[in-house]
């Protein structure tokens, strides 16, 4: 194992390479700006290479800590680590914001330096959040990353971004109140530790656990989103920009899903065998339900958000089902989902350039003027709608399976995903991609440039791998599932 | 060479190809496309019949490739069983597709998706044999689906066309909702089993015989029939069983080579393979065996009444495909499964060659598809004649073709069976055999033979209900009036010739070892005491010949000399007699002719009611209830009582005075009163 700080690496050079290209100030600077931010992004996510190739596949502990202390007062520590759960959602973080540097490149001209800013130093507060495993670290972390993405949604939305951007503030700030209460009991249960590994094993009886999942659940399934809590993102969606929505369906969604796995399963285990039904009911809810609404969506933007809630559906399924299966499932879904809905929203960004609309109605042949982009956009409306031999089926796969041994009828609600995936996902490709040219601007279409090519293709090639050669991906999480498993399955009430 | 390098060699081949035509579909000329994908279709039949060699010396394979993924205790491997089921698959997939590949040099010619053509057919091939060489339910799954996407791919081949994309698309739904069952009954395998390997599987079948799971309510269900039936589903998708047969007759819009390959000879049988892979699960069960034998006496008849109507010459047979796909879960259902699988190879020889004849046609007639445009064509397309005729003879059941061996071996198995649905289901495969002579004929003799119909100005109003919008695209326009048919080129007619020669012969060769004989020991299992009606049949059974005489003694072939006499007197003699029958019955043909209505129940039922639930959904739960009331509204709340604080706010001094009085009165007489 490297003696490298890897994890204080992903966190602060890409904030420290975000200030560093804030520094080049105005738009007069705007390619260096981009040079600049595509070397830090690069350099970051270099730099977490070493934790999956270090990686110890065989200890289901946390790997590559690091331990400070922060505010000895209240016993609050600068730790890191990462185990099998968290350490490829600090890499796929540090991918995306390649991809999101090089998604704006042409596109975005106004207040550039700001603008890669705000990804670089988001990119490195979010790692901070996978790696934390100090309360009151992940907390700061967990709060300071709506910063960033408040911006990108505010300055460079759309239309109506101002209300976009105030009730995704506002929701997930209000989730987040909760979620420090729960914080301060456990500290002060615990007598005085904020360790979420301490907290892990902290004794507590059925009903203090009962309310620090429910704090912890309004917290995450507002991020996750969980339905009802989810309306914000089909706007959020529309109004931020490309880049806005490639990170907040590729990373933020993830956050609220890993705050499950890391505080409420190992922290409150018997409230959440409590309360499976209840979250395995709010799940296919936003499977069937949401399924059905992104069927009949006009704004391709909010089909595909609809549709990254049903598959987070599938990931907080997968969950409390309580199996290896159904977790690892949930897992590679939520990996796949930054590839492939990342790769979606960026498709949509590469049409609104164009033309200047996410309407459906506004397309339709596209095809005939941009045939390597149809290629391409049609691998990934199949692995949307999880065709096998993409990413996309193979989380679908798993929680499915588990799902069939926890409950036919569950996995029967689950496996409709299978029919709606489909319809919603061919039926927007039938009418924006094929047919004949429906309109000028559909005429005057140029197919995509090499920077667009080659933002795609290596995003199909990680679709592909995943999806013929899962192994490396599970592979790592094995260990720590089990070991949350098995710390699950054993009570907390003394 | 290393038998496993050999195995692995089959897929790839045309895998490369598929990529190499498909990747650089845009750089590379049309002779580098089509030979790269030929020949490595080739090499995969060539690979395929050693492979098949060393299979019946006894050299059988079932081992991993690579480990796909493990997750918890399990184990999901991509890996090859090669025994003689899959090699009888692999030699029918790499000799049909390899046959196509050639024709569709003559056939797309003037296509300027020509590269892109090639490389889905290979595409296509590799998948087909990635699904038939599985030896465990998630590579079979995985094959399942990659066929589905090049099936929608080539539905929606001339993307530009309104019936195309919408065909393709419902292709695709209704084999996901096939493919629903199909998952749910491979986690009923995994989480009961622990195994997704076939041989661990079907080991340890006969243990969960009795096992019960609980459904719905307190009620007990046989593990065996849920599973089975879960499975079956997938089967009725893939191989279109009613009511999940509806997109079959719209994939017709796809290029007539893919018909063949795909909607006809292989990817339709991929259910019916399944089925008989799984046999070892299907014999524990004789509920689930009833419901496929119903099902598919069901498809077996119904859909070959809607053959009668089409005049569209590929929806004429893409009906027989239906009807034919019915027998074949027939036999399936009466536990004949090397019967089913012996009548799904013949039926790809003489099924791909009539597509393909009919295809040589469309030729000859400028992609007009409408037979009663056409007539007397055997004068001008021999060779398309003979071979049709040939084809048809073999569909039909003519004494010693092809066909006749696998669907009289269907028939007579049938008859044996005892369990529920079979003697509806004999009934209705008998009937079948005259409906199917009174189809095929009407076909050839309104094709073939008559009064030469072409080249008129007057053209019938164009063909079928979907395609008035593609009388302008260039794919559909007929015969100019004085212009002739012509015969189609080498390429075209090789293929159809090099498949009339297994329609004549494989069923003589084949019935013997297939059926009585040992090729499927140990590869297909029936239980003989509970479902003996195969092996009653083969009691009887005396060789092809034999077999053959005895017909003379049995109804199938008087009810298709019926057939074919009817349909002569009907269509050659007495054209006024079909019309009069059609005015007289309009009921029934309005009935036939809007196909029992499946498709608008489905448009109506399924696709508008689901965009209603979507929309009232969306509308009624997210924006109005979530959002509207409670999002905004405690937004809104919120605002009022900031504006109710804000009055208070007034800036006077003597306000503030006042209310800090009021303030102190109160705190006072609380203080006060403490006491």
């Amino acid at each position: 194992m490297s003696t490298y700080p890897l994890l204080s690496l992903a966190i602060w050079l890409p904030i420290a390479a975000g200030i560093i290209v804030l520094l080049t100030g105005s738009d007069r600077n705007a390619p260096l700006a981009r040079m600049l931010a595509l070397v830090g992004a690069i350099a970051s996510f270099l730099v977490t290479i070493p934790l999956w190739a270090g990686f110890d596949v065989a200890y289901g502990g946390m790997q590559f800590v690091e331990m400070g202390s922060w505010i000895p007062r209240f016993n609050v520590n600068y730790h890191l680590g990462v185990d099998g759960i968290s350490m490829l959602f600090v890499i796929l973080n540090a991918f995306v914001t390649v991809i999101v540097v090089a998604a704006g490149w042409e596109v975005i001209t106004q207040k550039v330096a700001q603008y890669n800013a705000a990804f670089l130093i988001m990119s490195g507060l979010m790692n901070g959040i996978f790696a934390s495993l100090d309360g009151v670290l992940f907390y700061v972390f967990f709060e300071a990353s709506l910063i960033p993405m408040y911006l990108i949604i505010g300055v460079w939305g759309g239309p109506n971004r101002v209300y976009a951007a105030f009730k995704f503030f506002l929701y997930t700030l209000f989730g987040s109140l909760l979620f420090l209460l729960a914080l301060l009991y456990l500290f002060i249960h615990s007598g005085g530790s904020f360790s979420i590994l301490d907290w892990h094993q902290l004794p507590l009886e059925l009903s203090p656990q009962i309310w620090l999942f429910l704090a912890f659940l309004i917290a995450f399934a507002v991020k996750v989103p969980m339905w009802p809590v989810h309306t914000w993102l089909p706007d959020a969606h529309v109004e931020a920009p490309t880049g806005g929505s490639i990170v907040l369906a590729a990373i933020a969604l993830k956050l609220g899903a890993y705050g499950f796995l890391r505080f409420s399963l190992p922290i409150a285990p018997d409230a959440a065998h409590e309360l499976a039904s209840l979250m395995i009911a709010l799940s296919l809810i936003a499977v069937v339900y949401i399924g059905f609404v992104a069927l009949v969506q006009a704004d391709m933007k909010k089909l595909v958000a609809y549709s990254s809630i049903a598959h987070m559906g599938f990931v907080t399924l997968g969950f409390f089902m309580f199996s290896a299966l159904g977790v690892e499932g949930a897992l590679v879904q939520m990996i796949s989902h930054g590839f492939v809905s990342g790769a979606m929203f960026f498709c949509i960004g590469v049409m609104y350039d164009r033309v200047h609309s996410r309407q459906i109605a506004d397309y339709g042949g596209v095809v005939n003027t941009m045939p390597k982009f149809a290629a391409l956009f049609m691998l990934f409306s199949m692995a949307n709608a999880g065709l096998p031999a993409t990413s996309g089926f193979v989380g679908e796969f798993m929680v499915i399976l588990g799902a069939v041994q926890f409950n036919f009828w569950v996995a029967f609600a689950a496996a409709t995903s299978l029919i709606l995936g489909a319809a919603y996902s061919l039926w927007m490709y039938k009418r924006v991609v094929f047919g004949d040219v429906a309109n000028d601007h559909v005429a005057k279409l140029s197919d995509i440039n090499k920077r667009e090519f080659a933002i795609l293709g290596v995003l199909a090639l990680c679709t592909l791998w995943m999806g013929l050669y899962p192994q490396p991906f599970t592979e790592v999480m094995h260990a720590s599932v089990n070991e949350l498993l098995n710390h699950v399955h054993i009570s907390k009430i003394q | 060479m290393n038998m496993q390098k050999l195995y692995l060699l089959v897929p790839l081949a045309p895998l490369f190809g598929a990529i190499i035509a498909g990747l650089f579909c845009r750089v590379i000329p049309r002779w580098l496309a089509h030979t790269v994908t030929i020949a490595g279709v080739a090499v995969a039949f060539v690979a395929s019949l050693l492979i098949f060699q060393d299979v019946q010396a006894g050299n059988t394979f079932n081992g991993p490739v690579y480990t796909w993924m493990t997750s918890g205790d399990y184990t999901f491997e991509v890996g090859f069983l090669i025994d003689t089921l899959t090699t009888t698959m692999m030699l029918v997939v790499t000799f049909v597709s390899l046959m196509v590949h050639i024709y569709t040099i003559g056939y797309m010619q003037d296509d300027p998706g020509y590269n892109r053509f090639f490389s889905y057919i290979s595409l296509f091939t590799f998948s087909m044999l990635m699904l038939v060489m599985a030896n465990n339910f998630m590579q079979l799954f995985f094959g399942w689906e990659a066929v589905g996407l090049v099936s929608y791919l080539l539905i929606g081949f001339w993307y530009t066309r309104p019936t195309a994309i919408f065909a393709n698309m419902k292709a695709f739904l209704v084999n996901r909702v096939g493919d629903f069952g199909f998952l749910l009954g491979i986690g009923l395998v995994l989480a009961h089993f622990g195994s997704l390997d076939y041989a661990t599987v079907f080991a340890n079948a006969p243990e969960f015989a009795a096992t019960t799971i609980n459904i719905w309510g307190e009620q007990q269900w046989s593990l065996m029939t849920v599973t089975c039936i879960c499975l079956f589903i997938g089967a009725m998708g893939k191989s279109a069983q009613v009511p999940l047969h509806v997109w079959l007759p719209d994939s017709m819009e796809g290029p007539t080579p893919i018909s063949a390959l795909i909607h006809a000879a292989t990817m339709v049988t991929a259910g019916i393979f399944m089925v008989a892979r799984m046999s070892p699960l299907f014999e524990l069960s004789t509920t689930a065996l009833s419901f496929v034998i119903v099902i598919g006496a069901i498809t077996a008849l119904f859909m070959g009444f809607l053959g009668i109507i089409q005049n569209d010459i590929k929806r004429v047979v893409a009906y027989s495909t239906l009807s034919q796909l019915g027998y074949m879960t027939v036999a399936l259902g009466a536990s004949a499964y090397s019967v089913a699988i012996f009548h799904l190879m013949t039926h790809a020889f003489f099924k791909a060659l009539l597509f393909l004849a009919a295809g040589s046609v469309i030729i000859g007639m400028h992609h007009d598809q409408d037979i009663r445009n056409m007539g007397g064509l055997r004068k001008y397309m021999p060779i398309t004649w003979i071979t049709s005729l040939i084809g048809s003879l073999a569909l039909i059941g003519t004494p010693l073709t092809a066909g006749f061996y696998s669907k009289d071996s269907i028939i007579e198995a049938v008859k044996f069976s005892t369990i529920p649905g079979a003697g509806f289901a004999y009934y209705a495969v008998l009937a079948g055999v005259f409906v199917t002579a009174f189809y095929s004929f009407r076909m050839y003799f309104l094709v073939f033979h008559g009064k030469e119909r072409f080249g008129q100005a007057d053209h019938h109003e164009h063909h079928g209900d979907h395609d008035d919008e593609e009388v302008a695209h260039d794919h559909h326009h007929g015969l100019a009036p004085g212009q002739k048919p012509h015969e189609t080129p080498w390429v075209v007619t090789l293929p159809l010739v090099l498949l009339a020669i297994p329609s004549l012969i494989i069923g003589y060769i084949g019935i013997e070892p297939m059926l009585a004989g040992d090729f499927f020991k140990g590869v297909i299992h029936v239980d003989a005491a509970a479902h003996p009606a195969l092996a009653q049949f083969l009691d009887e059974f005396h060789g092809p010949l034999a077999m053959a005489l005895h017909a003379v003694k049995t109804p199938p072939l008087y009810l298709a000399l019926a057939g074919v006499a009817l349909s002569w007197f009907f269509y050659l003699k007495r054209l006024d007699i079909p019309a009069a029958i059609q005015r007289r019955f309009s009921a029934i043909y309005t009935l036939l002719d809007n196909k029992y209505y499946f498709d608008k129940i489905n448009d109506f039922v399924f696709a508008g009611g689901a965009r209603l639930l979507g929309k009232g959904l969306w509308r009624g739960g997210d924006v109005a209830v979530i959002d509207g009331l409670i999002v905004n509204g405690s937004a809104r709340l919120v605002g009022w009582f900031a504006t109710v604080i804000r009055r208070v706010q007034t800036g006077y001094v003597y306000h503030y005075a006042f209310t800090m009085i009021i303030g102190v009165f109160v705190l006072m007489t609380l203080w006060i009163n403490r006491a």
